[in-house]
């Protein structure tokens, strides 16, 4: 158990120091603005911080440290390359109002990799703005809103999205103003397309849609997924979390897609940072591009330049450009691969993917157990009818085997859900062992069910009583007595 | 780079353990007018050619001189112990603890952070992080439409710009109604007062304001707003509050705040910190991820996300925020600041900044350059010059970055990072380029 920072406070023995002052002391500022005493921040020693968080990175768990095959995030490995990349000065202490003839090297990379992302998704204009995959998504549902502000068609306040969808996109139509309307999925785990086509109408905005689904499968009938949509007056969003897999094998800009927003964390190398920052650059057709967020880096006679003079933009989604930081390390990883490395990549992704459901198929069930992309469900079958043990269970019990589980309960669809995603970025040898670790899990399954419940054992914590936690919520540190 | 690890020959073990025969036959479910020969974007180059181009490319970006620009991005000093903190790949290759099991060091870390912010801004809760101020005040403002069922929101044109402008297009949901509020002296006054009525879901108040200026009107703004049944909602500046009173005594709801300036890099705009806090009764409306202590079977103490039920993984459509991946390693980054400098080194910080600013101040007018508006300000003021762009542009010349212009001035921010030379060069240039 570690101690919070707090309660390892002893006054007095912080290290910070400031250089002596050059300048008067006092302040010249109004009494009634002034605190009283100070905030409540721990005082430690520099050594005993840096011990405290080494401590803490012990307890946690990242792609350098094992296999993380959980779905839909693409866990994949993070070239070390793009952490150099972005702690060069020359890009890590440039203030972004500077004046734009003191950036160029800052607006080129950007140019470059606003290209790059238009040549992998056959889209035609991209913003870099958006600071995560969610956030792409409002940026891109609020540029189709004002594409029928401007056509003169507000009575589109529908948003379609299939049962299958990642939790966003609902949540970013209706955050955006919409309302939502489910598409089933059908009996081969595709967009329902009776459904879709009866769905259709005149108040319809557009369909939000990931391809490869979340089960993993390619939405085989996109024509015409498209064609109902695009032939109802309504645009098509990709949701490009489950792209991986796809990129230099095929594009949401040939498929119709009108909008779409990539994750650089997850399909661009970067690290997730435990939740965190992401990238999520939304990109569109020539048609909506009147509508992206400002500023846009544009290519001039006298160098780059931010263009922000664009009438019918959205307007900004952050303050400033971006999580630039984030776009130095995926440019890195971009050029790393180049083309052919990028298609290698979504390559291997898929083979990895449908190699894992092939060694783990009839040890659990499968229950879409056709070719899949990057990823597959998985679900315990008579594991959980003739044992008793769940999805929560078989992840629990892989954490003792050092493993980082699966997506569990996602898709919603399919009912004790794994959601696989092994990326491109494992070894044949580390896929088998971790397929023989999930044929030991099943066999302990059967013979002791009861370990499993209890599973894990050998973390530094056992499992949590998330209940309780929000029962009774303890969100802070509270000094004793208070 | 080679980032593929298996070599050719062990991948085709492997498709042919599948029963396939290439690479081609993994992708016969999508449609062949679909599928792409390849991309037009060059072969992969060596990590000596990317160190090569990348320098050659951050060459081309000024970034040794000393800078006086702010205006929502400040060049504090960083303390070297946390990027090499941040630099243990436990930490950054890992994703959003859903496995509380093996995350305990990320969860504390953020539970840590949460209790932080609480203690900066006086609030209950807070989350463990969002995009930027100007996003989190965007969510504040979601958030204060759906709690009062009213629409309006006031917001001051001494806000940031940017904020203001990131407010205007998340209003375009239809959520609710951004009202600007013109205040002529640079500070809220009358003209805010007047606009609060019982229609207004929320006022949200910048402190320091966007021109540095303290809002010493913001304690009854706010007592205003509640009398008429709205929100109080505040943007604050994170080093300032080792000198200020907190928004928690000047009665906000809700907090919001850019944290760049606790530990992170200026890195041309961003990732920077969104934060995000409130008062206990908005508990359950505040976005994004919060990590709850709570216990584990054994009894030990143990942290958790918690409050999931408010999220949009479960919520879906009734979710009023999407937010899900925010700026989790920024926010350590702020932890671990905050932990080195602890209370007294972030008032030497504040009072430092601000000293700076008010010895330049004393500097400039001696060379006749006065204050845009003379009201208290913390470490950013606007002197009035007749043509910005030629002092920036002299100063530039001179090897200093200037400060943000404005339709009548420069805006000027310091840090404890600027010395008294680098001032004192500072007025010479601006003294000398009237």
């Amino acid at each position: 158990m570690s101690k919070l920072i707090f309660e390892k406070s002893v006054a007095g023995s912080t290290s910070f120091r400031l250089p002596p002052s050059e300048v008067p002391e006092g302040l010249a500022l109004p009494a009634s603005m002034l605190c009283t005493e100070g905030p409540a921040l721990p005082e430690i020693s520099e050594v005993e911080t840096v011990r405290h968080f080494v401590e803490l990175s012990k307890k946690a768990y990242g792609v350098d440290t094992g296999f993380y095959p959980l779905g839909s995030c693409t866990m994949k490995y993070n070239p070390k390359i793009n952490e150099w990349a972005a702690r060069l000065p020359g890009l890590a202490s440039i203030h972004p109002l500077q004046p734009v003839d003191t950036v160029q090297g800052a607006l080129e990379i950007m140019h470059h990799l606003e290209r790059i992302l238009c040549e992998v998704t056959g889209m035609d204009q991209f913003s870099l703005q958006p600071a995560a995959g969610a956030h792409g998504e409002l940026a891109g549902i609020l540029m189709m809103k004002a594409y029928f502000a401007k056509h003169g068609e507000t009575q589109r306040t529908v948003m379609l999205v299939p049962d299958s969808a990642h939790g966003t996109n609902p949540a970013t139509a209706n955050m955006a103003g919409y309302k939502v309307v489910q598409i089933k999925s059908d009996a081969r785990g595709r967009v329902d397309v009776p459904s879709l086509r009866a769905a259709m109408n005149e108040q319809v905005a557009g369909i939000m849609l990931t391809n490869p689904n979340t089960l993993g499968l390619f939405e085989d009938e996109v024509a015409e997924i498209a064609h109902i949509v695009h032939s109802g007056g309504g645009l098509l969003y990709y949701d490009g979390a489950n792209a991986n897999g796809m990129v230099g094998v095929a594009r949401p800009g040939d498929m119709g897609f009108d909008v779409a927003h990539l994750n650089l964390h997850k399909t661009f190398g970067t690290p997730h940072g435990g939740g965190g920052p992401g990238s999520g650059p939304v990109g569109v057709k020539a048609r909506l591009a009147e509508f992206l967020p400002v500023p846009i880096v544009r290519q001039g006679s006298d160098g780059y330049y931010l263009e922000c003079n664009r009438p019918h933009s959205i307007g900004q989604m952050l303050a400033f450009y971006g999580n630039f930081g984030v776009l130095v390390r995926a440019y890195a990883y971009a050029l790393a691969l180049g083309g052919p490395g990028l298609r290698e990549a979504g390559e291997n992704a898929v083979l990895n993917a449908n190699y894992l459901r092939h060694k783990l198929r009839g040890v659990y069930d499968i229950p879409f157990d056709t070719l899949c992309k990057h990823e597959f469900v998985a679900t315990p079958g008579k594991l959980k009818s003739e044992c008793g043990v769940s999805t929560i269970d078989i992840a629990k019990r892989l954490l003792d085997y050092g493993y980082h589980p699966p997506t569990v309960y996602f898709p919603l669809i399919v009912p004790e859900a794994m959601l696989i995603e092994p990326t491109e970025t494992e070894t044949k040898e580390r896929l088998d062992v971790f397929v023989e670790v999930m044929v030991i899990i099943a066999k302990e399954a059967r013979e002791n069910a009861e370990m499993l419940k209890k599973a894990p054992s050998l973390t530094p914590v056992r499992r949590v009583d998330e209940v309780g936690a929000a029962r009774k919520p303890i969100l802070r540190y509270k000094a004793e007595g208070l | 780079m080679a980032y593929v690890p298996n070599p050719p020959a062990v991948r085709q073990q492997m498709l042919e353990e599948i029963g396939l025969s290439s690479m081609e036959e993994l992708f016969f479910d999508i449609p062949e007018q679909y599928r792409l020969k390849g991309l037009d974007l060059g072969r992969g180059l060596s990590e000596i050619e990317i160190q090569r181009h990348l320098t050659k490319l951050a060459a081309k970006n000024i970034s040794s001189y000393p800078i006086f620009l702010g205006a929502g991005a400040y060049d504090h000093h960083i303390p070297v112990a946390i990027d090499q903190i941040l630099m243990r790949s436990e930490f950054y290759t890992a994703y959003t603890p859903y496995q509380p099991e093996i995350s305990q060091g990320i969860l504390q870390g953020i539970f840590e952070f949460q209790s932080h912010i609480c203690a900066l801004t006086g609030m209950d809760v807070s989350n463990a992080s969002m995009y930027d101020a100007a996003s989190a005040l965007a969510e504040a403002c979601n958030i204060a439409a759906e709690v009062t069922r009213r629409k309006k929101i006031l917001v001051p044109d001494t806000v940031n710009p940017d904020y203001l402008a990131v407010l205007k297009t998340y209003a375009q949901s239809g959520v609710f109604d951004l009202v600007t509020v013109h205040c002529s002296k640079g500070k809220v006054g009358h003209e805010l007062r007047a606009a609060i009525d019982d229609q207004t879901a929320a006022v949200a108040v910048q402190n320091p304001n966007f021109y540095g200026i303290l809002e010493q009107d913001a304690e009854e703004i706010g007592a205003l707003v509640h009398e008429q049944g709205g929100l109080f909602i505040m943007a604050v500046d994170p080093i300032s509050l080792g000198l200020l009173k907190s928004p928690g005594k000047l009665g906000a709801d809700l907090v919001v705040g850019e944290g760049q300036s606790l530990g992170m890099g200026l890195s041309y705009g961003g990732p920077y910190l969104g934060f995000f806090a409130g008062t206990d009764k908005m508990l359950r409306r505040i976005p994004g991820r919060i990590v709850g202590q709570t216990t584990d079977r054994e009894g030990r103490r143990a942290f958790v996300l918690t409050l999931q039920a408010r999220e949009q993984h479960i919520r879906r459509e009734r979710a009023s925020s999407n937010i899900c991946s925010n700026q989790a390693l920024n926010a350590l980054a702020a932890a671990i600041f905050l932990s080195l400098v602890g209370p007294k080194g972030l008032r030497d910080i504040a009072e430092r900044s601000h000293q700076l600013a008010r010895y330049a101040e004393g500097e400039l007018s001696r060379v006749g350059i006065e204050l845009l508006y003379p009201e208290p300000y913390f470490r950013e003021f606007i002197i009035k010059v007749a043509n910005p762009a030629a002092v920036n542009r002299k100063l530039l010349a001179e090897g200093i970055i200037g400060g943000c212009e404005l339709p009548h001035g420069l805006m000027l921010a310091f840090t404890e990072k600027r010395t008294k030379e680098e001032v004192d060069r500072l007025v010479a240039v601006i003294g000398g380029a009237r």
